[in-house]
């Protein structure tokens, strides 16, 4: 790899100090790492947060979860009490993966076949960072994009807990990513669906929503229409096979809830 | 250059070394401890798994510096002078490889596996080395392997 710059602070203030141009934070490394090694990300520097333990953790309230950024996706599979969520984390990539790729990594880097935005989204988390609170329908915003600035350091992120949840992917047999995952949630203010996988962004089913919050069951979402426009296509799928998968997966995934 | 301090297989080191230094080259290169190997070195095939404080991961998806103050044990750590370890013993009986390239990363997964689940089922097995990619052996022994040496490794 070529040569940069490397930090390891113990607290997020040194973090916050310690940011400055063209640098990046380090947190599992799981996609970081291979990425700069291809060079498609050339940071000068890295601001490791390994060693600041007050962003790990699962903390559970009577309404709320909150994870810790720097948790990783093999501790929120054990320690989450939000099954869907555990069982989410479960099924990312592999038990090497797990072990240090980090929920706040996967949630900054926002790629259109990763788990944790689904269920952001569907269970409406909230991001908390080092200069605000963000929603998450506010928080995904296109391919590799969210709403973070520059330099602004997740530190954690807070579930509301659903009344039930459940998430089926459908993966790709070698990296386990999704090519589509459906996060479906019943929460106090309505169903909320949401895909991952399909498009270039993570996104909510309308449609689907509409037709779950009439009649939450299976056949309820038969009569609704998944257009395939602006899906993805790829070696791995096509648009409309893709489509098809997000009424399947909805399905599957009402009917663990029990609908 | 920064320095960097672990313990490898119980030994306590400390090293200079530039910040780009995979854990990986450093075990290989600076350590001459070459059991783990590198297949990809795009975190695809488990070649490179270590252990770093009892959890197993991919030495080659980790900086040197991101394992200070660390405990890393690799495949040399496991045995205990000339015994072998019960999951090494396994594949040995067992026929649980062929070339070799894939089973140091192999074992360091399925010991890590195993003292997770205690006595896995086929099933389990095969889910927990989906992070491990061997070419030869069609898995069967390796299962096969993994299950015997569960049994030691409880017993
Ligand atoms: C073989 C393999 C299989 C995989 N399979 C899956 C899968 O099935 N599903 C899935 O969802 N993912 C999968 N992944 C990706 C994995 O989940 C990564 O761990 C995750 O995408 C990134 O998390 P990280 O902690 O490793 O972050 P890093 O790689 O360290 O960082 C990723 C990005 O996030 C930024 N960042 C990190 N932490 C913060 C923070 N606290 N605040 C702001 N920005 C931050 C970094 O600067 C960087 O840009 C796989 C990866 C591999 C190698
Ligand atoms: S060499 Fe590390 S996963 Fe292949
Ligand atoms: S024994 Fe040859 S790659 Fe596994």
């Amino acid at each position: 790899m070529y040569q940069f710059d490397y930090q390891r602070p113990e607290t997020l203030d040194e973090a916050v100090a310690l940011l400055k141009e063209d640098c990046k934070l380090l947190a599992g490394g799981q996609t970081l790492l291979p990425t700069m090694k291809q060079r498609l990300a050339q940071p000068e520097a890295l601001v490791d947060l390994g060693a600041i333990d007050s962003l790990r953790g699962v903390c559970p309230d009577d309404d709320k979860l909150a994870i810790g950024a720097m948790t990783t996706h093999a501790e929120v599979a054990s320690k989450a009490d939000i099954p869907a969520l555990a069982c989410l984390a479960a099924g990312i990539g592999d038990p090497q993966v797990r072990n240090r790729g980090t929920i706040g990594g996967s949630v900054a880097n926002n790629d259109p076949a990763a788990d944790y935005p689904a269920a952001l989204l569907g269970l409406n988390a909230q991001v908390t960072t080092n200069k605000r609170v963000i929603n998450a329908d506010d928080f995904f915003v296109d391919l590799f994009e969210t709403a973070l600035e520059e330099n602004e350091i997740i530190i954690n992120v807070t579930f509301p807990r659903p009344q039930a949840a459940a998430y089926v992917k459908f993966d790709n047999p070698a990296s386990r990513y999704a090519i589509v995952g459906v996060f479906v949630a019943k929460t106090g203010s309505g169903v909320r669906v949401a895909v991952t996988g399909a498009g270039p962004c993570v996104f909510r089913h309308k449609g689907l929503e509409t037709a779950l919050n009439n009649n939450f069951s299976a056949q309820a979402i038969e009569g609704v229409s998944v257009s395939a426009a602006g899906l993805n296509s790829d070696i791995h799928a096509s648009a409309d096979y893709r489509a098809n998968l997000i009424k399947v997966l909805t399905k599957r995934a009402v009917a663990q809830i029990g609908g | 250059m920064p320095t960097v301090s672990m313990t490898v297989n119980g030994k306590q080191v400390t090293a200079d070394i530039a910040p780009n230094t995979l854990l990986v080259s450093f075990l290989r290169e600076n350590l001459r401890l070459t059991g783990t190997h590198v297949g990809c070195d795009t975190s695809q095939c488990g070649a490179c798994v270590i252990h770093i404080n009892g959890e197993s991961a991919k030495s080659c998806t980790m900086l040197a510096l991101q394992a200070d103050g660390a405990e890393v044990t690799t495949i040399e750590g496991l045995a205990k002078g000339n015994d072998l370890h019960p999951m090494q013993k396994a594949f040995q009986e067992n026929h649980g490889l062929q070339c070799g390239f894939c089973t140091t990363g192999m074992i360091m997964s399925a010991v890590d596996l195993v003292k997770k689940h205690g006595k896995p089922d086929d099933a389990t097995i095969r889910k927990g080395l989906e992070g491990n990619i061997c070419r030869c052996t069609g898995y069967q022994n390796i299962v096969k392997s993994v299950k015997a040496a569960a049994q030691e490794m409880e017993g």
